[in-house]
């Protein structure tokens, strides 16, 4: 037990300190979601109105929890490309001989990566009043709450590929066919109600729909009528739950076949 | 530890699709002994240090480790055995006691304790004045020494080193191989480490040459050498083939062409070129002679040159 913890422990703290010594991935982690929002925002917001949830406000407002989606999604993918770099440079190797099991070697990236992510989110939520949410310290407690669970799922199915993988390249081409669908088609960038129906359907049955539902119920937990129309939270939290504990299995089951 | 042998491979197997890394291998390393694997790239040697390291699975056979299954028993095996990889496994952007620690913890040692003994390897190693610069940082030397700093930091029983001279330069080399020494005999580590180099074999107290597969030839690199009968004389001319068919025909001596030159395994060599010379006048270019190599008992029992063999089997590199 005690080398599980330490263990899990050490290279949750490993990911910290190497974001860290690494400026222009500081640079890129607080630029790019700033960037993002207000060129796609301000670009959209003319021309796209969005109907149903967030009708009323404006895109760049809509768009803002997609965003804070999108910062965590990013990192995630991130720090688990870090997980096919650590094997190249065979650190990983080592932790492989170690008598570590490999659950905390995953719970240990999932959460560093988690880490990071919320950082930046943290950073992001700061800009909150120049968009309209009414952020309360209910409502950010709330949101974290909530990034965090989205963080780990993301990071863990991240792994779960990751530790398949032999190559970044690899890695990217999975990356833009299954992570950013899944981000786009989650009610982030547009909503389930403005839709082709099919792709409302696809997006009923996209898990991290019900993620970016629950942190805009977090985020307007003061004007619950905006939200109205989303899915619960009873229904969200649990397959929020679901989708994360699912991935942090594969990937542990992943990390068990690899040979580093 | 007592009762077990520190390495015990029994029957070890494995394949690639249809090539064969591993046929089937024998072989046992006592306890506080220096064994090195010798042999070209391809030949089987980045298999079995992953097969022993519980990296991979064998598909045939196993390997005890102080009485433990490398197959079954990998967790256990693992608290007992340290690695050094051919690429230091450090994490660039850490620095050298950082990577020390964080190893550390993946043995449950932790805190002041955990500190100290890390510095005390560092101070071992000549490292005390690197502890806080990133592992980038360091000479491909240096970042050896970590590694090896690492590895023993956990204090193992058997210490599995994969090619640790590859890509040192020759002082490097010696310094490695005197630590490696001295980590013998002061703390009883048993060591088996995987080499292309013939020098590093023969400061090994035995040596196994493995060749496709196979463990062509075990035991102290002095018996090897010694099962050579005599001296070795490779001749160098323009028509190795010819002057090999007339060796034969003439002395009844076994002359086999290796790499374009005429090779010859025989007792008081000297009065053999002597002969040689005087009889064939004008076909010998060059001549050179001396003590067996354990790159002539590879020869011997291979066929081959050792640096042939070397080039011929590039496929390892991708499968490891």
């Amino acid at each position: 037990m005690i080398v599980f913890f330490l263990s899990a422990g050490t290279l949750w703290k490993r990911e910290i300190v190497r974001f860290l010594r690494q400026r222009s991935r500081i640079i890129g982690a607080l630029g790019q979601p700033i960037l993002f929002w207000l060129l796609l925002g301000s670009g959209f917001g003319e021309s796209f109105r969005p109907s149903g949830a967030g009708a009323s406000a404006g895109y760049l407002e809509y768009f803002y929890p997609g965003i804070l989606v999108m910062v965590i999604l990013f990192t995630a993918i991130f720090a688990t490309i870090a997980v096919v770099e650590d094997r190249k440079e065979r650190f990983l190797q080592a932790v492989l001989v170690a008598p570590v099991p490999r659950s905390a070697i995953v719970l240990g990236q999932a959460l560093g990566a988690t880490t990071l992510a919320l950082l930046q989110g943290f950073i992001l939520l700061a800009a909150a009043p120049w968009t309209g949410v009414p952020l309360t310290a209910a409502s950010v407690a709330a949101a974290a709450g909530v990034m965090f669970l989205i963080g780990f799922s993301l990071t863990s199915l991240g792994l779960a590929i990751a530790w398949r993988m032999e190559s970044t390249q690899g890695f990217h081409s999975i990356m833009n066919l299954v992570l950013l669908p899944l981000w786009i088609l989650s009610g982030a960038v547009f909503p389930a109600a403005s839709a082709h129906p099919w792709l409302g359907w696809v997006m009923k049955i996209n898990p991290l729909t019900y993620g970016v539902a629950w942190l805009r119920r977090a985020l307007y937990a003061a004007q619950p009528e905006v939200v109205a129309d989303l899915p619960g939270v009873g229904i969200s939290l649990a397959i929020t739950i679901v989708f994360g504990s699912i991935s942090f299995f594969m990937a542990v089951r992943h990390a068990e076949k690899s040979e580093g | 530890m007592t009762g077990f042998p520190a390495l015990a491979v029994e029957g070890l197997r494995h394949a690639y699709g249809d090539r064969l890394a591993l046929a089937g291998i024998d072989f046992q390393v006592d306890s506080g002994e220096i064994f090195s694997l010798l042999g070209p790239n391809g030949g089987g040697k980045t298999t079995l240090f992953k097969i022993l390291t519980t990296l991979m699975k064998p598909q045939g056979g196993d390997a005890r480790i102080f009485g433990r299954s490398v197959v079954s028993d990998a967790a256990a095996v693992r608290e007992n055995i340290g690695v050094v990889f051919q690429e230091p496994s450090l994490d660039p952007k850490l620095t050298t006691l950082e990577n020390m620690i964080h190893h550390g913890h993946f043995f449950g040692m932790r805190g002041r304790q955990l500190r100290d003994e890390a510095m005390t390897l560092l101070v071992a190693f000549g490292l005390k004045d690197r502890a806080g610069d990133l592992t980038e940082t360091l000479s491909g030397g240096l970042r050896r020494r970590v590694e090896l700093a690492k590895a023993l930091l956990p204090d193992p029983d058997l210490l599995l080193a994969d090619e640790p001279s590859t890509g040192l330069d020759p002082g490097a080399r010696l310094e490695f191989a005197a630590q490696l020494q001295r980590l013998r005999n002061e703390r009883g580590t048993t060591i088996v480490l995987t080499t292309h180099f013939m020098e590093e074999a023969d400061r090994s107290d035995r040596v196994g040459i493995i060749d496709e597969g196979h463990i062509v030839a075990i035991g102290r690199p002095g018996e090897l050498k010694e099962s050579i009968g005599g001296e070795i004389v490779i001749i160098q001319t323009n028509y190795p083939e010819s002057l090999s068919e007339k060796l034969n025909d003439r002395f009844g001596q076994e002359a086999p062409v290796v790499d374009g030159s005429v090779r010859i395994e025989i007792p008081r060599a000297h009065e053999f070129i002597a002969k040689v010379v005087d009889a064939f006048p004008g076909e010998v270019d060059s001549f050179s002679f001396g003590r067996p190599t354990l790159e002539d008992v590879f020869i011997q029992k291979t066929g081959r040159n050792f640096r042939g063999a070397l080039e011929k089997a590039p496929w390892e590199e991708n499968a490891g």
